[in-house]
């Protein structure tokens, strides 16, 4: 009985890397070109950006609310650097679109935290804003190029390679690593899960559950701003009507990763692992070649629904909490 | 402070922070109007009226339900798949391709709402049995829902002409009154009904305001919890067919598209709080009229269609802001 026990809270607690693991070998023996370099290289370079906007939702989620602003916030970052490129300068290019998607983080941080607007309001407020913003700086949904001048170079942003690894997978690997870092090992990451357990509490102990959410915002809004980067210099050009959506499936690779909406319980590790998950559902997809693309959101939605079925079950059980710490 | 106030000099003295609050939202419609009669050309016309009446029915139902669910302590983000899925049901039946239901008009909306009334159960069933957070549950519909209308019929439009489902979409009471109006006002009476007047409402917004003491003192939660997500569907249900009906086609991409965010924002506005408990009908309907009201003012001033979406965030945030419920 105890050993039992022992096993289903071991499968349990690390139930989502077997679910990747077991994926990931269905999708090699199903398709030979699944394991080939291009594929793979495909696959982290597509979910880097999800990836990237993922760990930023993680911590905000964690605090016990939501970002909806981040799809639009990328899709405004992507066509400030594609609007900006005449200018010429990189230094610009890259800098003014994270500046303004950061500064409509704090705002959005700002209007949860000062005026006390529940951050599914403020940030849906923010996500029609930024899309606005994008639209009207692009005369109603025109994509932009980036101008010839400095596209070769800045293609270089997402389409250099270090040991064969392009550099927006290493950017999400580090940017990962950090998170992990920050989460487990600093005091601000420990406060961010304080704050989502119990605020009250939180505030009691002295500390300031504001200052805490204020940052999780901004730091969501400056990685929307990054991965916006990375897909202008992938397409060459911004467009503002792109990334529809980026919120809703980073919001669902957080939850398959195991951590709780209500807040306090998760980690990054878990939504790693989410946002592969359904990145290598949509990779069969694409290979299987036969099936249209809307099963993918079938499939991630069937995926998301067995993850929180299981969840459910653990609770009613009485095992207690699907904590990944960190 | 105020009251105090009031009570020493004997006579009432408005409380205008009381007064905002309560009736907010009409004021902003009422100076929306107002602005838009002085600054915006052909505003005060009839074409308008109608215009502004049938473009803001399906966002009136929607956040009808919505307003259910959140005052129960819920949120509803599928509302716009399920609004796809239901029109896409009823677009099938008329042309005949589901040939054991016939192509009756009737058969049509009753098939439609009836898979609205699955999907609700679904959202439902697994908010109050499993106990899982309303946002995740419909989260799954969200995602999953926009593919399963897609798959419906292979990601095309499916076109209706000439029958008399989108006769009665645009049939219009004494060449002036669109029929979907009636619908409405029926359902708005109806919710305010179930709200003000029945245990059921007072079970609803008893479970928003504490989920546990409204279980401790007896309300089946479940059963109430598993309603407001099906009537929610099946408003959603309708208004999908209001969107088809009205344009004779159903587009599995584009019908809902972000109704759900336009319903959220329509309760908001309205100000019902996001954390459950009371739920203001007059003022979600308002909330609707002002969303829609905002996107025909930037129409009809030949602003691009991009700024509207700046103005509706600007007003969502400034008027939760001046509604908000003061904690501490």
């Amino acid at each position: 009985m105890k050993k039992k026990n022992l096993f289903y809270a071991f499968c349990k607690k690390h139930g989502v890397v077997f679910a990747l693991l077991a994926l990931i070998l269905a999708a090699a023996l199903l398709f030979p070109e699944f394991a080939s370099y291009g594929n793979v290289t495909n696959i982290l370079n597509q979910n880097s950006m999800i990836g990237i906007i993922s760990l930023g939702m993680t911590f905000v989620i964690l605090t016990g609310g939501i970002d909806l602003s981040v799809g639009s916030l990328a899709a405004l970052s992507s066509v400030l650097a594609a609007v900006l490129s005449p200018k010429g300068s990189l230094a610009i290019m890259i800098l003014v679109p994270l500046a303004v998607c950061t500064a409509m983080g704090l705002l959005s941080g700002l209007i949860i935290a000062k005026l006390q607007i529940a951050p599914f309001i403020a940030t849906l407020g923010m996500m029609m804003a930024a899309r606005g913003i994008a639209l009207v700086m692009t005369d109603g949904g025109v994509s932009v190029s980036v101008d010839t001048g400095v596209a070769e170079t800045f293609r270089l942003f997402a389409r250099s390679y270090l040991l064969r690894v392009p550099a927006p997978v290493w950017l999400f690997v580090l940017l990962l690593v950090t998170g992990l870092y920050i989460a487990r090992r600093t005091r601000s990451g420990r406060y961010v899960y304080a704050v989502g357990g119990n605020e009250e509490a939180a505030r009691m102990m002295g500390l300031q559950p504001e200052k805490i959410k204020i940052a999780v915002y901004t730091v969501n809004g400056l990685l929307a701003g990054l991965a916006g980067l990375i897909l202008a210099s992938r397409l060459g050009a911004g467009q503002p009507v792109t990334c529809d959506g980026w919120e809703m499936t980073a919001i669902a690779a957080t939850a398959i990763g195991g951590t709780l909406l209500s807040g306090g319980r998760g980690g990054l590790g878990g939504t790693a692992i989410g946002v592969f998950i359904i990145g290598v559902i949509s990779n069969m997809i694409n290979l299987q070649g036969s099936l249209s693309s809307w099963w993918q959101s079938i499939i991630t939605g069937l995926l998301l629904l067995f993850v929180v079925m299981l969840q459910s079950h653990a609770r009613a059980n009485g095992t207690g909490s699907t904590e990944i710490a960190g | 402070m105020m009251d105090s106030i009031a009570a020493k000099n004997g006579h009432t003295c408005i409380d205008w922070g009381q007064n905002i609050r309560k009736y907010g939202t009409i004021y902003a419609f009422l100076l929306l109007v107002m602005f838009n009669i002085l600054f915006t050309r052909n505003f005060a016309s009839m074409g308008t009226l109608w215009n502004l009446t049938i473009q803001v029915l399906p966002t009136m139902l929607t956040s009808l339900g919505m307003v259910l669910v959140i005052s129960s302590g819920g949120i509803d983000i599928s509302v716009g798949s399920v609004m796809a899925i239901s029109a896409v049901t009823s677009g099938l039946v008329l042309t005949g391709k589901t040939p054991l239901l016939g192509t009756d008009t009737g058969m049509a909306v009753l098939a439609a709402l009836v898979v609205a009334l699955v999907l609700g159960l679904f959202n439902g069933v697994l908010v109050a049995c499993f106990k899982i957070q309303p946002i995740i549950v419909t989260l799954i519909l969200y995602i999953a829902g926009r593919g399963i209308a897609q798959l419906m019929n292979n990601g095309g439009t499916i076109v209706f002409y000439g029958n008399t489902f989108t006769e009665i979409g645009l049939y219009r009471v004494g060449g002036l009154v669109p029929v979907q109006l009636f619908v409405s006002i029926l359902f708005v009476w109806i919710i305010a009904f179930l709200l003000k007047k029945t245990t059921f409402g007072y079970y609803v917004q008893g479970i928003g305001e504490n989920g546990k003491a409204a279980r401790l003192s007896g309300i089946r939660t479940a059963q109430v919890l598993i309603s407001v997500y099906v009537i929610s569907a099946l408003l959603a249900g309708m208004a999908g067919l209001f969107e088809c009906s009205r344009a004779s086609c159903a587009d599995p991409n584009a019908i809902g598209q972000l109704a759900e965010m336009d319903a959220i924002a329509a309760v908001a506005i309205g100000g019902t709080s996001m954390n459950g408990g009371k739920a203001r009908i007059m003022g979600t309907i308002f909330g609707a009229l002002i969303i829609q009201l905002i996107s025909i003012m930037v129409n009809m001033n030949n602003i691009p269609f991009a700024y509207s979406r700046i103005f509706k965030a600007a007003i969502i945030i400034l008027a939760v802001y001046l509604q908000r419920e003061k904690r501490r």
